[in-house]
């Protein structure tokens, strides 16, 4: 019988995988921009475990919204992407130091 | 039975499909690899019986955001073996954060499972999740709802502004002058008396 920890351990699974990605790929911004994807279907894989064995329908409203902003989130960020590539004809993030930050 | 068979092999898909997103040279793979996750993430919805929010996420997802994100990465000149310097380097170190995340979550979850509701409460007959998700997302969630709508128009916004740019010397119509173009400007009416051509 699947219980929910199963659905809790292969979320957590998951979003670990993102981190490390970030780890990885620290140079690739379009691999990065990946990575948060995967991490917020690991935070709906959460609610949307966690709405069906509670039995209360909410947590699937909040997943609606997570994926209205990650979509806000991935249409910004890309087009972010493609003005700095536009400018620095690279995207790697070490040379994104414009700010000297 | 069959029901954790379903979720053992979409599970072991979607952790490959995870691993191939973080691990290929090509971002080309590793989009096609966040695909193959999105839609093995849809089964297991479905498998939980949001069937609205599985749609949802086959649709906006595999549908508009991924193609949005092979088009970039097809559009972009990417030097991808520049791009891969020091993978080898932090793999360590991304490992042992990824597995120590994993570890900690999984510990707690684990240990904690007999507190965790292990059965599934069964739906109604007549139950339907997207009419049940309908109701509550236009009467409780009114407002959030349309907070996710201008969060989207202004979403729309900022991508068309950041991207728009002016080419100098380009030769393209100019709408407004087409326009406002009067015939007097143009032509000029003059009466004169029929000439002989003799």
């Amino acid at each position: 019988m699947i219980g929910l920890s199963h659905y809790l351990v292969l979320s957590a699974i998951l979003f670990s995988l993102a981190v490390a990605g970030f780890f990885l790929n620290r140079k690739n911004v379009i691999i990065l921009l990946m990575c948060i994807e995967l991490m917020l279907l690991a935070v709906n894989f959460n609610f949307v475990a966690f709405s069906r064995y509670l039995n209360n329908i909410d947590g699937q409203v909040f997943v609606f919204f997570i994926l209205t902003v990650a979509a806000a989130e991935a249409a910004i960020g890309l087009a972010i992407l493609v003005v700095l590539f536009r400018n620095r004809r690279s995207i790697d993030v070490d040379d994104l130091d414009l700010m000297k930050g | 039975m069959i029901e954790s068979g379903i979720f053992y092999v979409f599970a072991s898909i979607l952790i490959a499909a995870a691993i191939g997103v973080i691990g290929f040279r090509n971002p080309v793979y590793a989009a096609l690899c966040l695909v193959l996750a999105f839609v093995t993430s849809a089964v297991l919805w479905v498998l939980l019986e949001a069937e609205f929010l599985g749609i949802v996420l086959v649709l906006v997802y595999v549908g508009a955001v991924m193609v949005l994100f092979l088009f970039v990465v097809m559009m972009l000149d990417i030097n991808t073996e520049q791009m891969r310097e020091g993978f080898t380097r932090y793999a360590p170190l991304g490992l042992l954060i990824a597995l120590t995340v994993a570890g900690e979550i999984g510990y707690v979850v684990w240990t904690r499972r007999a507190g965790l509701p292990e059965k599934m409460p069964l739906p109604t007959e007549d139950y339907s999740n997207t009419e049940a998700l309908g109701a509550v997302l236009y009467t409780d969630h009114v407002y959030a709802f349309e907070l996710a709508a201008i969060i989207l128009l202004v979403a729309i916004v900022a991508a068309i502004a950041l991207t728009m740019r002016k080419r100098p010397g380009i030769k393209a119509q100019n709408i407004a002058k087409q326009v406002a173009t009067r015939a007097e400007d143009r032509i000029r009416m003059v009466s004169m008396k029929a000439e002989d051509p003799s």
